[in-house]
């Protein structure tokens, strides 16, 4: 058989055509671009697990100790040991709650309008385009705004509140874009046998499409939590630092976890605040890693079948 | 409507009416369709409001504090906002902000795209995803983090990187060696920056790679490419305006960056003068501005403040919207082909094929 097949063969010198094995240069090159791109993967993880490493080995001892999940700062100076992060776990969760609580209805509102009403018009573009923008916007402009409208024009205290409201301007795009997403995903026949049944389409919305993408929208929820309590500028410049438990947002200073690390990183040289810093930048950590982790539960449970 | 009154066209046809009846099926949800749908509207004109606010608000503030300044805005290197009288300019901030992050973007986006091949076409089917997502926590480690982190542990290794650079090409006044052992330069925040960028400009890209056409992946491999070859031939450029894309987005986030940035860079003396050299510190509009938020006493600093926030918006918008448009532009198989992304979904990634 081959034999045959070999007498048929056209003579031909052999090197134009061959096919069967690479040259050196190309093996060679493709042996270097897998070294880069191996080498890639490995040094973009480096800074991850040296991160995590240096929070999680400095920061862990303190909270271990309850007294660090139940007690403020209070009177507790930088050189002594004790005292706990209460206040500023409190502080986070109460100006991130409030963020969701303004920004998530608009965010969903504005993405039943985006998908639902809007679809293709030109007033749906405007909106999708500054969303677009409002993805970009940095959080030292969205403080600065809200300084600007809040403290300079209405001359409002420096309170948790508006750190709150410059919060909705990062998480707003985020959970908007989401939520976007999962209600393009959800089948039209699903809409159109609700509307064949006579159900209005407000209520169509509301208990069928929004519903059937409720997962993907808590997904969505979570991220932009989790992108929100990280955020420092914000408190920075819109809220002072305090150190003692203050739960109300309308008066007064407002410990954060973001701020207490940034108290106390001026006296690293100093043991107790150097350890405080690294546990409650842990604590941080580990609440938004949290918020992240739920949300991919949450997605991985609820994705819609599209078909 | 002219249906109604009687003079309709003889060419309509005549059951007209009895169609806009079967449409009608009763008042039911009527008023909550009208709540409802108004609900919906007033919050997507909500959202461009609150754009439209941001730039107003900023804008009307910060025009008489620019009235007021006697030096050039744009131009001038002095920032002196409560001085008598006040004198700023946004050069030096603006050069710091600009430069910092392209030497991000020049880190960033070749590891970036190695990364995202990695996780596409390199590394085996199983462990694509759980590569993915770890490379993904990089952007869950709040920035503060990043900052604190950089400048105690990272600054430290650069040292010898940025002793041997500005040896090398010192000649140039950017890479001029540096005054003092300074740790807190803006090298040292370009690279933090550059790992801040990354996760975002790796997780577009892999999403663009992995929308490669089997067809022209297999095509390549068929006439014999390496993977490789394969991967220059038909995923690169297929993907190209997708980097770019993602690369854009990853600026726009690097030019904002405050609080890294801030922890990390060293506030130049006064006195000292202008150091152009990416080996000396320096200041960019988010550092500044957060670093003064105690002196927003006066209505002028404030508006001085606002003006340079005013400058940083107009830059990230720019940058955004390119970013944007090219992606708009140049989806990779038109509209059509692209594949509808979910939120949290698992990357699509096709593991090894050769």
């Amino acid at each position: 058989m081959s034999s045959t097949l070999a007498a048929n063969r056209p003579a031909y010198d052999g090197k134009t055509l061959d096919l069967t094995g690479k040259s050196g240069a190309r093996a060679v090159k493709n042996t270097l671009a897998t070294i880069f791109i191996v080498l890639a993967f490995v040094i973009a993880l480096i800074p991850l697990l040296w991160i995590l490493w240096t929070v999680v080995s400095k920061g862990y001892h303190l909270l271990l100790d309850a007294n660090w999940w139940g007690q403020s700062q209070r009177g507790v100076t930088v050189r002594r040991e004790g005292g706990g992060a209460y206040h500023a776990i409190m502080g986070t969760l109460i100006m991130a709650l409030i963020t969701a609580v303004i920004a998530v209805p608009i965010a969903i509102l504005g993405a039943i309008y985006l998908v639902e009403y809007g679809k293709g018009t030109k007033a749906a573009k405007a909106v999708s385009f500054t969303v677009d923008i409002l993805t970009g916007v940095p959080s030292i402009v969205a403080a600065l705004f809200v300084y600007a409208v809040w403290i300079t024009v209405f001359g409002f205290n420096r309170v948790g509140f508006a750190v709150s409201l410059s919060l909705v301007l990062l998480m707003l795009p985020v959970v908007l874009r989401s939520t976007e997403e999962m209600l393009k995903l959800v089948p039209d026949e699903l809409r159109e046998a609700s509307y064949a049944l006579g159900v209005p389409k407000w209520k169509t919305i509301l208990k069928v499409v929004v519903p059937t993408a409720f997962g993907g929208i808590v997904t969505g929820v979570m991220l932009g939590l989790a992108r929100v309590m990280g955020e420092t500028a914000p408190l920075l410049i819109l809220v002072g630092y305090s150190k003692n438990i203050n739960l109300n947002p309308f008066d007064g200073f407002m410990g954060a976890l973001p701020t207490m690390i940034n108290q106390d990183r001026t006296e690293l040289a100093l043991q107790p605040a150097a350890d405080r810093v690294w546990a409650a930048a842990l604590t941080l950590i580990l609440l938004v890693l949290l918020l992240n982790l739920l949300a991919r539960v949450i997605a991985r449970f609820s994705t819609i079948k599209s078909k | 409507m002219s249906t109604t009154d009687g003079t309709a066209p003889p060419d309509r046809p005549a059951d007209d009416p009895a169609d806009r009846k079967k449409v009608e099926l009763g008042p039911v949800g009527h008023l909550g369709d009208r709540l409802f749908s108004g609900l919906a509207h007033t919050s997507g004109g909500l959202v461009v409001a609150i754009v439209a606010f941001v730039g107003i608000f900023l804008l009307a503030l910060a025009i008489p504090s620019l009235a007021k300044n006697e030096s050039s805005f744009l131009f001038s290197r002095i920032w002196e906002p409560g001085g008598n009288p006040p004198k700023f300019g946004i050069a030096a901030l603006f050069y710091t902000t600009v430069i910092s992050s392209i030497i991000a973007m020049v880190i960033a986006v070749p590891i970036a795209v190695g990364v995202a091949l990695f996780t596409t076409y390199y590394a085996p089917k199983r462990l694509a995803a759980p590569v993915s997502h770890a490379i993904d926590l990089l952007a869950a480690v709040p920035s503060i983090i990043y900052g604190l982190w950089g400048i105690l542990f990272f600054a430290p290794i650069l040292r010898p990187v940025i002793n041997g650079l500005s040896s090398a090409l010192g000649w140039l006044p950017v890479f001029e060696k540096p005054i003092g052992d300074n740790v807190g330069v803006v090298f040292t925040a370009s690279v933090v920056l550059a790992i801040m960028i990354l996760p975002v400009v790796t997780a577009i890209s892999r999403e663009i790679f992995a929308q490669t056409p089997v067809t022209h992946r297999e095509g390549a491999l068929a006439l014999g490419a390496t993977r490789w070859e394969m991967i220059r031939m038909a995923v690169l450029p297929y993907g190209r305006s997708g980097v770019v894309s993602a690369s854009m987005l990853g600026l726009g986030r690097a030019l904002g960056e405050t609080v890294a940035v801030l922890i990390i860079l060293s506030v130049p003396n006064g006195n000292d003068p202008w150091d152009p050299s990416i080996f000396a510190g320096g200041e960019t509009f988010a550092s500044k501005i957060a670093n003064n938020a105690a002196e927003f006493d006066s209505p002028e600093k404030t508006g001085a403040y606002i003006a340079a926030g005013l400058v940083l918006f107009v830059v990230t918008f720019l940058v955004n919207s390119a970013a944007r448009v090219i992606v708009a532009r140049s989806t990779p198989g038109g509209k059509r082909n692209r594949r509808i992304r979910r939120i949290g979904d698992k990357p699509k990634t096709e593991g090894a094929t050769v």
